[in-house]
């Protein structure tokens, strides 16, 4: 999406960062997270899980923005995000 | 434990079977029912819809009998004890969630007002067909408990010792009443609170955590839980384990076995029965409800006639007093059972007495009762 | 195979596992089945709205959604076919506090329970009610539902479902329904804030969550896997706040509506019962306590 306008605290604001986990052998390999990530970070992996299945890789690393889409859409319970260390410290920094 | 007062309508009355049924869960701590109208039933509901608002009880008449079992067999888990009342059709509709009851092991009372059938039959008036109905009508391999009372005042009796049973065994109770016994008004005494005794829901003292609602350590029967204690438990109609997840393997099959074995091991604490001259007698009657009434007339004209007649009347109905039987078959001449039916119970004494006595039985329609010659007739027959 | 920048220790566990019996995972739906997104949405939802945990309880009945009590981390019950409402409401009339959850499928609450589906809504039972329409009776092997839409092929149905299948908002909001929604699984965020809002309200709460059969309903006719009946979904509901709900039909792989549709305030069964005893019976009347009808020393 391209802003026609610079808001006006764009240098307060912070993009969250997040760390993808994913619980591998829980997965069946749906596909969900892959096709909504608003990032498109993931990817279903070559290799398989204990099912046989493929699940996801993050394959554009950083690129998480924590917005636990995947975490959501997920019908395995087999996927999450969390804020990156670094990402939690700049948000704090950041707030008000 | 004594019966909460606030249950318990003491003094002498003039009621009819359904109104003393209704007293009698009411005494006996019941404080929801969820039923449907049906003859000759309806009065024991009509009696608890009107005093249950009074004693902290909630009924509520659902829109068919199957939402009224169902209501029954969920009420349960809050730790009330719970009823519903019906007669043959509707009894027929309760049958899926009544196997529901018995696999989750939910204690509660079904109360069986019998009329003629079958389908429709006779709605205003007696039948006794469905007995068997009443051990084997729901699917699959299970066992209850059912009982019979012959009048009024034990149809407030014997609701109360109904509910006893389904707390201590942790099954549903068939209370088997019939559309006379149900529609007859006679003296029904009831004592107060302190003197009636009852069998409280008994919860675990097991922490959540430690707790699976199906462990039984050696006991019959697995602890009771209540929702909304913080427990979290599980409880399913399909096979499960200890901790109540449903389990497809041959081992969890023993817990469909522990439910059988619950009622037939322990049957010699469960059965019921009252015997008069049995002592030396030629022919013995076995008769329940209703007939059991008759049935004393008839025994009195045979008496007359010289036999040496003694009448064992069921009051447990299921389990089936087969040790009993087994003993008498082998030193009397026949057994005699009228009942109102083509023969229902008559199969089960034949089948205990194991070829040694015959069970001659007496039939009748439903719609009425037996003529007392007619079932002294049928002794005097046996006797030869 | 995941990011790993080692910076945070790499929690062990979803979030979400304190809502559920992990010690049943993995579940058994589909790869690609819906059913699962929307446990998290309720789950998430249970969280979000603060309940107490303790006192609610959560019955299914038979069926792919009927499973979902088994997987809940609450009291729960697997009810017979179609019985998931009347035994909630023996639940919840038998111990009033309980805020009492019913979660099952379109063939269980509508078809074989339809019956108690609307005399629950009619007398506004205070239930929760979430109802996955997958359009199908999946675990059974796809049979037709009374959600099929015209046309669609199951296995009772083998050249077309030729039936007029249910508008079930506008069967719930007619027949007495407080609160009637309907979201798809792919609308995680509005379900989930649909949920949490539904959970501090009271009567009968209805949530239609439209979801993907992937191996019944999808493979007999031909829709793709669940994903792309995801995808099915996004490029083809309309959401419509407040619609009237006799438009709410939904014809085979056809535009549709979703949303909030209604969302009011009527008395409870329960406060009917109490308000009308008061009335009739003055001190006379002694309510079923909160805590329930259990007597006890």
């Amino acid at each position: 999406m391209r802003n026609w306008r610079i808001p006006l605290d764009v240098d307060k604001v912070k993009v969250p960062v997040g760390r993808v986990v994913i619980i591998a052998d829980r997965c069946k390999g749906c596909a969900f997270c892959v096709e909504y990530c608003p990032k498109d970070v993931l990817v279903l992996s070559e290799g398989f899980n204990k099912k046989g299945y493929h699940p996801p890789e993050v394959v554009k690393n950083g690129e998480c923005v924590n917005c636990n889409l995947c975490e959501m859409i997920c019908p395995d319970f087999a996927i999450f995000c969390v804020p990156e260390d670094g990402a939690e410290a700049a948000a704090e920094g950041g707030t008000n | 434990m004594k019966a909460d007062p606030a249950g318990v309508l003491t003094g002498v009355h003039y009621l009819d079977g359904d109104y003393a049924c209704g007293e009698g869960a009411m005494a006996a701590g019941c404080r929801f029912v969820a039923g449907y109208p049906i003859t000759p039933s309806t009065e024991v509901v009509e009696r608890i819809s009107r005093r249950f608002p009074t004693m902290g009880g909630t009924f509520i008449q659902m829109e068919d009998e199957l939402a009224s079992m169902a209501a029954v067999a969920g009420g349960v888990w809050t730790g009330t004890k719970c009823m519903t009342v019906t007669s043959g059709p509707g009894f027929s509709l309760m049958m899926e969630n009544i196997g529901l009851a018995t696999m989750m092991e939910a204690p509660c009372v079904v109360v069986n007002v019998q009329r003629g059938g079958p389908s429709t039959g006779l709605p205003t008036m007696v039948g006794q067909a469905d007995m068997m109905q009443a051990r084997w009508g729901s699917h699959g391999d299970y066992e209850l408990i059912a009982l019979c009372p012959q009048s009024p005042q034990e149809a407030f009796d014997l609701t109360i010792e109904a509910f006893n049973l389904s707390e201590t065994w942790r099954v549903p109770v068939m209370f088997m009443m019939d559309e006379c016994v149900g529609h007859m008004t006679e003296k029904v005494v009831i004592p107060p609170a302190d003197e009636i005794d009852i069998v409280p829901r008994v919860l675990t003292d097991k922490k959540p955590g430690e707790y699976q609602p199906y462990a039984v350590n050696g006991r019959p029967v697995p602890e009771n839980v209540r929702a909304g204690d913080g427990y979290r438990f599980h409880t399913t109609g399909l096979t499960h384990d200890e901790r109540g997840y449903p389990d497809m393997s041959v081992g969890c099959q023993e817990g469909v076995h522990r439910l059988i074995d619950k009622i037939r091991l322990n049957a010699d604490q469960i059965v019921r029965y009252e015997e008069e001259d049995i002592e030396g007698a030629e022919v013995v009657v076995v008769a329940y409800g209703i007939t059991a009434r008759v049935t004393r007339a008839g025994i009195d004209l045979a008496r007359a006639q010289g036999v040496k007649v003694g009448f064992m009347r069921l009051i447990v109905v299921w389990p089936f007093p087969e040790t009993r039987i087994r003993e008498l078959a082998g030193s009397i001449k026949a057994f005699v059972v009228p009942e109102i039916n083509y023969g229902q119970m008559v199969l089960e004494v034949e089948r205990c007495a194991g070829g040694k006595a015959p069970a001659v039985l007496v039939p009748h329609g439903g719609g009425g009762v037996h003529d007392p010659e007619v079932i002294c007739k049928a002794i005097v027959e046996a006797a030869r | 195979m995941s990011t790993d920048t080692q910076t945070t220790p790499r929690p062990e566990e979803h979030p979400i596992a304190p809502y559920l019996r992990m010690d049943r995972m993995p579940h058994i739906w589909c790869p690609t089945c819906g059913i699962g997104t929307i446990v998290k949405c309720f789950a998430t939802a249970l969280g979000e709205a603060e309940v107490d945990l303790d006192k609610t309880a959560i019955v299914s009945g038979i069926g792919c959604t009927g499973r979902v009590a088994g997987y809940m981390n609450l009291d729960a019950f697997h009810a017979t076919h179609g019985r998931a409402i009347p035994f909630a409401t023996g639940l919840k009339l038998g111990r009033p506090e309980l805020e009492v959850v019913v979660f099952s499928g379109d063939g269980d609450l509508s078809g074989i329970g339809g019956n108690h589906f609307i005399h629950a809504a009619r007398r506004n039972m205070d239930l929760l009610v979430i109802l996955v329409n997958n359009f199908i009776y999946g675990m059974t092997g796809g049979q037709n539902a009374p959600t099929t839409p015209e046309t669609a092929r199951s296995s009772t149905m083998p050249f077309g479902n030729f039936e007029h299948p249910f508008n079930l908002p506008h069967l719930a909001a007619s027949c007495g329904a407080t609160f009637v929604s309907r979201w798809t699984c792919l609308h995680i965020r509005r379900l989930t804030k649909c949920i949490r809002t539904a959970l501090g309200r009271k009567g009968f709460r209805f949530i239609e969550v439209i979801a993907p059969c992937s191996t019944l309903y999808s493979r007999l006719n031909r829709l793709g896997s669940g994903l792309d009946l995801l995808k099915f979904y996004h490029d083809n509901s309309e959401i419509k706040h407040g619609a009237d709900t006799r438009e709410l039909d939904i014809a085979y792989q056809d535009h549709f509506i979703c949303g909030n549709f209604l969302d009011e305030e009527r008395p409870t069964f329960l406060e009917q019962m109490h308000a009308h005893y008061t009335k009739t019976l003055g001190d006379r009347f002694m309510p079923m306590k909160p805590e329930g009808g259990w007597i006890h020393d």
